[in-house]
């Protein structure tokens, strides 16, 4: 076991092989100047880290419910505050929620926009693999167009999910909170440098995180990495932030790869590739040719 | 109701160990032993491996642990660098670590 690497987040939880959120979580808490504090969402993170009784957590560590973790870091934040204004506590504390896009964009939305509101000092990171995975692979918002799933399942009347994805960034970004960045898993050191700037950041920071899931999306399990940098090379998971309101794109390519390289590697898009879905796949390609020519334009502004 | 004695109240505490109320404090020797999972197994080759960490912080288990390694050719470069070593005990044989290797000095196998 690497000493360095598992100083939060240590081996033996059970989270599937070749999953992508351990590096996630490692990376993020490595960049912590200070103790951390982690409250964490229903989700695979919290089912395989809490195993009884195992806790891979060497952190102090809360899971209350599925809505309501932003809502219990804030009341741990609030604690803290009182008693280091009290001299009871002389230690700086970083907090952290960690929550999948389930919690994030549908269940916990209310808690997240409660806390960013009010404007506590934590940093809520969203592993996003774009479904409920935990339980089966159902659709959340957060799952893209076309994407086939246990509740949108593709067959001759469907192809899949039929709405877009929701737009969680600028949902964050309209409480007007200092930093918000998305970031990919598979690029490492532009996730380690978002980190260190959500943390020296004061007030609610929002983080982003692309992390495939190799059971439900149907790839090797060997495969997050390269699946993830396909993702952002093709447009589908641009890396940006958004500082003080001021979008500004952290990687781009004059000739972005064609999409279908990245769906192809995926069995849930599989059916993308028939006669019949032709117009899904026109569909989505323009999904993410709009999507990434409006964040552009937001760019320049 | 049943009555407790003391001595079978410590009995009882002393075996749920460093639990205490709802506190559950991480233990590694309650863990599950993840090296079980594994059907491929990924083999380094010390030789062709160059020391870069590409696949250390990617491994989701955080078997990876660079060591230092004696090379007997002196083909084998750069010199005097900390080799990529796995420690199998909770490794799941996932692969990410040959998937990402760029120097190709991790194999998977067959158990």
């Amino acid at each position: 076991m690497n000493k360095e690497l598992t100083k939060n987040f240590a081996s033996g939880h059970s989270a599937c092989a070749g999953c992508a959120f351990p590096t996630i979580v490692r990376t993020i808490l490595g960049e912590s100047p200070d103790p951390v504090v982690i409250s964490n969402a229903t989700g695979c993170l919290e089912v395989t880290s809490t195993l009884y009784p195992y806790s891979a957590w060497k952190t102090p560590y809360i899971h209350s419910a599925f809505e309501n973790a932003s809502a219990t870091i804030s009341g741990v934040e609030r604690a803290h505050k009182i008693l280091s204004k009290k001299g009871k506590a002389a230690k700086k504390i970083k907090f952290v929620v960690f929550g999948g896009d389930g919690s994030t964009y549908d269940i916990g939305l209310q808690s997240l926009s409660g806390a960013l509101e009010r404007g506590h000092d934590f940093l809520y990171v969203v592993y996003d693999n774009g479904g409920y995975m935990n339980t089966g692979n159902q659709r959340s918002s957060a799952t893209p167009y076309g994407a086939a799933t246990e509740t949108t399942p593709t067959g001759k009347e469907s192809f899949g999910k039929v709405e877009m994805r929701k737009n969680m960034m600028e949902i964050v970004n309209a409480h007007h909170i200092k930093y918000a960045a998305q970031a990919n898993v598979a690029y490492l050191s532009d996730l380690k440098k978002k980190a260190k700037k959500a943390f020296e950041t004061d007030g609610p920071v929002f983080l982003s995180v692309f992390s495939p899931c190799t059971n439900n999306w149907k790839f090797p399990t060997s495969q997050y990495v390269n699946i993830a940098k396909l993702a952002t090379e093709t447009n589908f998971w641009p890396l940006y932030e958004i500082e003080d309101g001021k979008y500004k794109i952290n990687w781009a390519t004059e000739k972005p790869k064609e999409l279908e390289e990245f769906l192809k590697t995926q069995g849930r898009f599989k059916h993308l590739f028939s006669e019949k879905n032709a117009p899904v796949l026109a569909e989505m390609k323009k999904i993410v040719k709009d999507e990434w020519q409006s964040l552009v334009n937001k760019t320049e502004e | 109701m049943t009555q407790y004695n003391k001595s079978e109240i410590e009995n009882k505490k002393s075996k749920i160990g460093s639990e205490e109320g709802a506190v559950i404090k991480h233990d590694l020797k309650n863990a599950a032993a993840t090296g079980d999972w594994r059907y491929m197994t990924p083999i380094v080759d010390k030789e062709k491996c160059t020391g870069c960490t590409t696949c250390m912080p990617f491994c989701p288990e955080a078997s990876i642990i660079m060591k230092a390694y004696k090379s007997e050719s002196t083909a084998c470069l750069p010199a005097g660098r900390d080799k990529c070593d796995i420690d199998y005990d909770f490794c799941k044989g996932c692969g990410v670590c040959a998937a990402v290797c760029p120097a190709k000095a991790i194999t998977m196998k067959k158990n």
